[in-house]
């Protein structure tokens, strides 16, 4: 999948604005974004929903915009909302993308029963989607990107919504379909969701490429490891950011201290002592490594809207 | 050309089974023609004056036929945005099959569910006084007018239900209320005043009711107006103009959905 200087206008405010992407066969690129960043406009690009204005891009080695038919016979596309129908069963859900896929009528039925089987949804099959919780609907509508086993999947924002458990399973399905040798690209809100799929992250702002690389490259760009302290009272915060140094970081809500070391259990040690020398009792002293959120909020500006963290 | 057909098929199958397993809603659909001809062919009826003389009831039921029609374009409309919105309709285009066959397929499943909605308003008019006085073949005409302006307006109702959100969509019955009053339905045009006239009277509901009025042998056919006199014509015209204007419009803008 590769995209070059994408271009969209929306009310002559550009969507996307010179974006970029490379991603291989067979890896998974997480993008990465607050809302507006354009994340889903790129999907939709990509995916033959939308017209670009400038730019080009190839899909599983296809134009997406002189050869649409033949990348939409390549790609599925599982949108931020449930496309389940919640009248029909499971069974018959997949059925009807399987017919609309062109299958025959029997080979869209045994088709259906596998995927059932391999997103263990056998015991619901004959249920209508409506009584489904919302990760057997989430693993329904994956399931239904599945028939013709796509090389590339888009994944817009796939556990928008759901609870830590359901989105445990639907990571475990993206990532048992990714060992079978699909692409995937997955737009996210949720820094932890990117973490553990994507081999590769791109962080988008206004429409283009705001910075780029695995999970742990962008991480140590921000100058590797932090020592974090939290104290036990308001008062107490100025002494302790005082030991961390000039560049210390206090977050008065949660009564933590925080600084970028080079030194990391020297530094642990060394903090340590000054504060008990200072008499300041620390509830916390913790080294930790930077998180995608530290990633997001020092290549934006802002912060990631992120409501659930691993 | 062969998937376009069974595209079609799958897609109108899918709401079909919808009516079957939800039929609540057909019921609504239905209650509200049903209750509408209880109360103005019997409630209101007796003070009800046919232009040119004739049985209200006789004269009501074309008319209700063509409302019930005109109603129909509210569920397009509600099918087509509800689809938009679930993110439904971009799978169907992302995926290789017939861009025809969505379309194809909703009015494949619109049109199945007027005729039902035709056939039991049809028994209830029967039971209550109303029937066709010019042989079968002149009903069964009259009735493929009233599915060839359902048919037209599929056509419209997929071109709105693109352009407006699901909410939006159930505003749709505070114009389609006036629209389908403003016509020949339940009053002669004769009866209205000037300016109100000319506006029932070139209402493309009223071509279609007017000219099944004929074939079906019911009264108050006829009028001074050109319109009036060519409903015939009309009703068959008017439908095909919507579809002119409409095809081409819907089928841009499911191709183009720019957000």
């Amino acid at each position: 999948m590769l995209a070059e200087g994408l271009r969209k206008m929306f009310d002559k405010k550009a969507a996307l604005d010179g974006f970029d992407l490379a991603v291989p066969a067979g890896t998974v690129c997480g993008l990465l974004g607050p809302n507006g960043a354009g994340k889903t406009t790129a999907v939709r690009i990509l995916a033959t929903l939308l017209r670009l204005d400038g730019g080009r891009a190839e899909v599983a080695g296809h134009d997406v915009a002189r050869e649409a038919p033949a990348v939409r016979r390549q790609v599925a596309l599982n949108g931020q909302q449930s496309t389940v129908d919640g009248v029909l069963t499971g069974r018959e859900n997949l059925v009807m993308w399987g017919r609309l896929y062109h299958l025959s009528k029997r080979q869209a039925e045994v088709r259906a029963d596998e995927l059932l089987e391999q997103f263990g949804l056998t015991d619901a099959a004959g249920k209508r989607a409506k009584l489904y919780s919302g990760g057997m609907r989430r693993r329904l509508d994956l399931a239904s990107s599945f028939i013709m086993r796509p090389s590339v999947l888009f994944l817009d924002e796939p556990t928008t919504g759901l609870d830590p458990r359901n989105r445990g399973e639907v990571w475990r399905e993206v990532k048992r379909v990714v060992a079978e040798g699909t692409t995937v690209l997955l737009t996210t809100q949720y820094l932890d969701e990117a973490d553990q799929l994507a081999d590769q992250i791109v962080v988008m702002d206004t429409g283009r490429v705001a910075a780029q690389g695995t999970p742990d490259q962008l991480k140590s760009k921000l100058g590797g490891d932090r020592i974090e302290v939290v104290v036990r009272d308001a008062d107490e915060l100025p002494v302790a950011a005082e030991v961390l140094g000039p560049d210390a970081e206090v977050d008065p809500d949660t009564f933590r201290v925080s600084v970028a070391v080079a030194d990391r259990v020297a530094a642990l040690t060394r903090v340590t002592s000054a504060l008990a020398a200072r008499g300041v009792e620390a509830e916390d002293i913790a080294l930790r490594r930077p998180t995608l959120d530290d990633v997001f909020l020092a290549i934006t500006g802002h912060k990631a809207v992120s409501e659930v963290r691993a | 050309m062969r998937y376009a057909a069974i595209d079609s098929w799958i897609v109108a199958k899918r709401d079909l089974i919808h009516w079957v397993r939800e039929p609540v809603r057909v019921f609504a659909n239905l209650a509200y023609p049903i209750i509408s001809v209880l109360i103005f062919g019997l409630v209101f009826g007796s003070a009800m004056n046919v232009f040119g003389g004739g049985d209200y009831i006789e004269f009501l039921l074309p008319g209700m036929f063509g409302q019930t029609i005109a109603f129909g374009i509210a569920s397009t409309i509600m099918m087509v945005s509800m689809d938009a919105d679930r993110g439904v309709t971009d799978r169907f285009r992302a995926s290789p099959m017939s861009q025809t066959g969505v379309v194809a397929g909703r009015s494949i499943a619109d049109l199945v569910n007027s005729s039902l909605e035709l056939l039991v308003l049809a028994l209830c008019g029967l039971v209550i006084g109303w029937s066709f006085h010019d042989g079968l073949l002149n009903a069964l005409l009259a009735f493929a007018l009233f599915l060839w302006l359902r048919f037209a307006l599929v056509w419209v109702g997929i071109y709105l239900g693109l352009l407006v959100k699901p909410e939006a969509a159930q505003a749709s019955w505070m114009f389609l209320f006036p629209l389908t009053m403003f016509a020949n339905t339940f009053v002669s045009p004769e009866l209205m005043p000037g300016w109100l006239r000319v506006v029932a009277e070139w209402n493309p509901l009223s071509s279609t009711v007017a000219a099944a009025r004929e074939l079906f042998g019911n009264p108050g056919v006829g009028g001074d107006s050109w319109a009036a006199q060519n409903s015939l014509l009309l009703a068959v015209l008017w439908p095909a103009v919507f579809v002119a204007i409409f095809w081409p419009l819907s089928v841009l803008k499911y191709r183009d959905l720019s957000r």
